[in-house]
């Protein structure tokens, strides 16, 4: 099977900028993404936990993007100014998919 | 004095307290209790459809009269003014740096609508009748802080994260929404839409009530045990000082409105209530510099069991020591 070479891009990001991020990206031309509930974690903060957040305040969002290598930097800059000054975290991966053509 | 120790006593004993309570203890006890993130959510939007509904009811019976657009103007003016109070304070009594301090002010210029929902059904279990609407004065008073908030911010100099979107987010959050949606819904419908649903929106509420209380006690409880040490004596000094002094603003608005004894204490309640779910979230956004912790474990860990178990008490006591008479 033949295989294209993409970039991973995750953002870990609080929950209240979801909307906020996902608009930044549309905005950049990266309309292909996921949203994954993150269930807790730790960090400068602090731990914490989904459980007992009785606010969307305290919570967080995972939005895990796959794209061809030439779309980075246009996403990471879209990314970048909204995580910028919020609790977050974006790494970027080396990774493979099929279906190039839907990158 | 003796009626306020006698009223704390009784609500102290009371299913939706003692449920509070339950939710603490295990939480300090480190029980793995936990209600679901979407039983919980549930829970809420039952609670804000009926509270909601039976206010606007409520007010179909009664009608539309000046006391009700002058409370919801107070509400107004209220949810715009005590922030500044409480940022007074917080320089007073704390050190915290003014993002910090403005971003606790925001929420207790904003309304708990969890102890309104408390204090109502209090009200009802004493027999003190309230004014239905002061459930759209609940509604009001969810947002108008956070302007107060903002310009508290950028008149010290520093800069806000302010665009279109965020006033459109907090304006039609799902809170208000619904609350103002049900309300009038009970409105339109009346006593006749209130008897169709009666069996769902009245004789279930303190019970799940109960279930809700529960599980604000286990975020109650985690929120202290995780933030230990985030406080210092003057903001804990703060986060019972506040609704005191906010509670005495709306007993002073309540006797200027004319409301009856019930609607007083609703005003002092919503006065003296502090935020913890819609203005958290606006923060996080609008001034994300601002330490979630502290503004956080005062609204939900020091104000809200305050408020719960004795300053519902106490304002019921004093609104019937002076509205009342």
């Amino acid at each position: 099977m033949e295989m294209h070479k993409a970039k991973r891009v995750e953002i870990i990001i609080e929950a209240p900028m979801e909307r906020r991020l996902t608009r930044a990206l549309a905005d950049a031309g990266v309309t292909g993404f996921t949203v994954l509930p993150v269930l807790g974690g730790s960090g400068r903060s602090g731990r914490w936990s989904r459980e007992g957040q009785v606010s969307r305040a305290g919570g967080m969002v995972a939005l895990v993007c796959l794209i061809r290598p030439d779309r980075l930097d246009a996403l990471l800059e879209a990314a970048l100014s909204v995580v910028e000054r919020h609790i977050g975290v974006v790494s970027v991966t080396d990774t493979e998919v099929i279906r190039a053509e839907r990158f | 004095m003796t009626e306020i120790f006698s009223l704390a006593a009784d609500n102290l004993i009371s299913p939706i307290i003692l449920s509070f309570v339950l939710g603490l203890v295990a939480s300090f006890a480190r029980s793995d209790l936990s209600i679901p993130e979407a039983v919980a959510k549930g829970l809420s939007i039952y609670l804000l459809f009926s509270i909601g509904f039976k206010g606007g009811a409520g007010v179909a019976a009664h009608g539309i009269d000046a006391t009700l657009v002058g409370s919801l103007i107070a509400g107004i003016i209220l949810s715009f003014a005590l922030p500044f109070i409480a940022y007074g304070y917080l320089r007073i009594l704390t050190r915290l740096p003014t993002i910090d301090a403005a971003a606790v002010a925001a929420h207790y210029g904003s309304i708990s609508i969890v102890t309104f929902v408390a204090a109502t059904s209090v009200l009802e279990g004493r027999g003190i009748p309230s004014e239905g609407y002061m459930v759209a004065v609940a509604a009001v008073m969810e947002a108008p802080a956070i302007l107060s908030a903002l310009w508290l911010v950028m008149r010290s100099g520093k800069s806000a994260d302010v665009e279109e979107g965020l006033w459109r987010e907090i304006l039609l959050n799902g809170s208000i929404v619904l609350l103002i949606g049900a309300f009038l819904i009970g409105w339109i419908t009346g006593e006749d839409g209130l008897r169709e649903i009666e069996a769902f929106v009245v004789a279930p509420f303190k019970g799940a009530l109960c279930l809700f209380l529960l599980d604000m006690g286990l975020v109650a409880g985690r929120g202290l045990r995780e933030s230990r040490g985030i406080l210092g004596v003057g903001a804990v000094a703060f986060g019972v000082l506040m609704p005191v002094t906010g509670s005495l603003i709306g007993l002073a608005t309540a006797l200027l409105l004319g409301l009856s004894t019930g609607g007083t204490v609703l005003m002092m309640v919503l006065a003296a209530s502090a935020s913890y779910i819609a203005v958290p979230a606006a923060m996080r956004v609008a001034l994300p510099d601002a330490n979630p912790s502290i503004y956080l474990t005062l609204s939900l860990g020091v104000t809200f069991p305050f408020n719960l178990t004795l300053g519902i008490p106490l304002y019921v006591a004093l609104a019937g020591a002076v509205a009342g008479q």
